[in-house]
């Protein structure tokens, strides 16, 4: 059978777009596309059924204690400082036990307590709310428990952050890549290893996955001189599952059912 | 049939020109967000959904609505709506689409939209409500071009519009369901987090919608030669006078189960709403308006006298609709992020451009509605004039 140019060009054409279309089909539905940003591990990444943090408070007693964690985190992430609430962007802050715990706290408990100051980030929940209702899989959980963002797929609905009940996701309200009007940069000191976001798009801790992913502590644990401790939460044997098995630890409302890999020592050794 | 938008007299065209400058500058602030970003508007990581996004839950409700008339004559054969069935029809179509415009204009990166199609996510209920609201919109669209084909060629429709029929009649009340979903299966989002919220929104949708449907209908008859009818308002009166009812009773479920069980998370939005929280009281008047228009509009529509009277019904449904529009429209949403989940008060109020890009938005509403009830009166005219002539004619 001989053919044209002419109908050459028509089928190739026609099958050309058949097989991308069901490419893309198949695509669409496979599972296992899901985790677009997920990064090779090199060969020193340190590896985890589930991440877990245990944050012991008593470890934290100075102003500069939080500030430096605070930075630590902050600067490697490129978080952009607005200067104003409303925009504010934040991955790690310090919120005091009445708020960060909000139902524990009652009438007779000692002032000191009460406002006593908790670092909060991110609970990688091992039933996240957040991955339940993004209607694009740009947040999602990794196999080692990490609930991670994908900045290039997230449409910016903020769906996410109504659903998160710790308020740990902050959303990029104008370009953080941007200056203030006296034309200073709202990344303060800019970290060419982490990518920056772009306008429109929702964002928070995420556990140094790149750190992890080159063996190193995530940088709040290592800023923090032993006040957050990292680790297996499904291995017995690992540092946070000695300290939550000799201490009384407690979660940010676990009765909502999202399972925090976030435990908090509340009254230091001296309580176990 | 289109043809017969672009035949008006001067007023239509007034009208039209007038929403076009509306929707040019709402269109204006909508290019100054996508430059900066919602910013722009009085959002905060605190309260990261408000205006856009309330006037989308509250209109997937009027859309909804277009119902109470496809069951009564469509099921229940009651023909006094077969005048205006097409009108809740219409307005269910413009409803929708502005209902998506709320969401993309909400959104911080409009031009990656098409990953919610890219990236199906059956466990998002937005990925559900696209579906539905889509299918909804296709399905007025459809039944309603072809129903009103039909009757300008004064032919019975097409005998495949009625499954599609039927089919719409589950499908808006699953569009207001879905809707509602989104915000009731939220964990630590007090308001929000209620059985009763689907049923909520659906009582208050067929208040609404057929309130304003009413309302539009007596625009129509000033308008133009078309008369929907004293009886099929009457009975469209009725069916808001019920709705409204419930939709009282079911928020008071919400305070008695909020108050009488003192947990403080029930009760906290509610006090934040209708008495302010911790000195913050930026919503209190409105809902105080909302609660005593509530109660006006539904004593004139409950007493047959003033029901009837076409002078006082107006008044009554206006009532009705801007109790439910501040209900769903302002408080519903923020009331869902105030407190924060630090049990802290931030309050929101949406800045100029918010407001203009809303306006923009109704604009486009209303012009579409204008053009599809401009098509569906004159086909009516026409087709009465016909009538009338063959009559004499015999």
């Amino acid at each position: 059978m001989s053919i044209d140019r002419r109908q050459f060009l028509k089928i190739a054409g026609v099958s050309t777009l058949l097989g991308l279309g069901t490419a893309a089909a198949v695509n669409g539905i496979r599972r296992d596309d899901v985790e677009a940003s997920q990064m090779e591990p090199g060969p020193d990444a340190l590896k985890a059924k589930r991440w877990g943090f245990v944050v012991d408070m008593s470890k934290f007693k100075t102003e500069e204690d939080y500030a430096r964690v605070v930075h630590a985190c902050h600067s490697i992430h490129n978080v952009p400082d607005y200067g104003n609430p409303k925009d504010e962007i934040k991955w790690i802050w310090k919120d005091d036990f009445e708020h960060t715990f909000p139902g524990q706290e009652d009438t007779y408990m000692a002032a000191e307590m009460k406002e006593k100051p908790f670092m909060v980030f991110c609970n990688h929940c091992a039933q996240p709310p957040c991955v339940r209702v993004c209607p694009t899989k740009a947040t999602f959980k990794r196999t080692d428990g990490i609930v991670m963002m994908d900045m290039h797929r997230c449409i910016g609905c903020r769906f996410c952050m109504a659903a998160c009940p710790y308020g740990s996701r902050s959303f990029n309200f104008r370009d953080p890549r941007g200056k203030d009007e006296s034309g200073r940069p709202f990344i303060k000191e800019l970290n060419p290893e982490f990518p920056t976001r772009t306008k429109g798009v929702v964002e928070k801790c995420t556990f140094c996955y790149e750190r992890l992913a080159k063996g190193l502590k995530p940088a709040c644990v290592e800023a923090s001189g032993g006040g957050i401790v990292f680790g297996d939460l499904e291995d017995p044997n690992s540092e946070v599952r000695q300290l939550i098995s000799k201490h009384y630890t407690i979660r940010r409302k676990p009765e909502l059912g999202t399972q925090p890999s976030i435990y908090y020592i509340v009254g230091g050794n001296e309580n176990a | 049939m289109l043809e017969k938008a672009l035949d008006g007299g001067k007023g239509y065209w007034a009208w039209i020109f007038l929403l076009l400058a509306i929707i040019g500058a709402g269109f204006i602030a909508y290019l100054f967000q996508f430059n900066y970003g919602l910013g722009i508007t009085g959002l905060s990581r605190d309260v990261s959904w408000g205006f856009y996004i309330a006037q989308f839950t509250f209109l997937v409700g009027v859309a909804a609505s277009a119902v109470m008339l496809v069951i009564p004559y469509y099921l229940h054969n009651y023909k006094k709506f077969g005048r205006i069935v097409i009108l809740g029809e219409f307005l269910a179509i413009s409803s929708v689409i502005m209902c998506i415009l709320f969401i993309f204009v909400d959104l911080g990166q409009p031009m990656r939209v098409m990953n919610v199609m890219l990236h199906p996510t059956p466990n998002s209920v937005m990925f559900w409500d696209m579906i539905v609201l889509v299918g909804y919109l296709t399905l007025n669209v459809v039944i309603g071009w072809t129903t009103l084909g039909a009757e300008r060629k004064e032919v019975a429709p097409p005998s495949w519009v009625k499954p599609l029929i039927y089919l719409s009649v589950p499908w808006a009340a699953s569009i207001h369901t879905v809707t509602a979903f989104l915000y009731a299966g939220l964990p630590g989002r007090h308001l929000w987090l209620t059985a009763i919220m689907a049923a909520r929104f659906l009582s208050s949708a067929f208040a609404a919608g057929p309130a304003l449907l009413i309302l539009l209908a007596f625009i129509v008859r000033r308008v133009s030669k078309f008369d929907p009818g004293k009886e099929a308002i009457q009975s469209l009166a009725k069916i808001v006078t019920y709705a409204m009812s419930i939709n009282v009773f079911f928020f008071l479920l919400e305070v008695f189960t909020a108050f009488y069980s003192n947990i403080p998370g029930h009760m906290a939005p509610i006090k934040y709403l209708f008495v302010g929280l911790e000195g913050h009281t930026r919503l209190v008047p409105f809902m105080w308006t909302a609660t005593a228009l509530a109660f006006i509009g539904l004593t004139l529509l409950l007493i047959p006298n003033t029901r009837k009277n076409e002078g006082i019904l107006p008044f009554a449904l206006i009532a009705v609709f801007v109790a439910a529009w501040i209900d769903k429209g302002m408080g519903l949403v923020v009331g869902g992020f105030v407190p924060n989940p630090f049990e802290r008060v931030v309050e929101y109020s949406p800045t100029a451009p918010e407001l203009l890009i809303t306006v923009g938005v109704y604009g486009i509403g209303a012009l579409v509605l204008t053009v599809l009830y401009k098509v569906a009166v004159s086909v009516k005219e026409e087709v009465e004039a016909g009538g009338a002539g063959e009559a004499s004619h015999h």
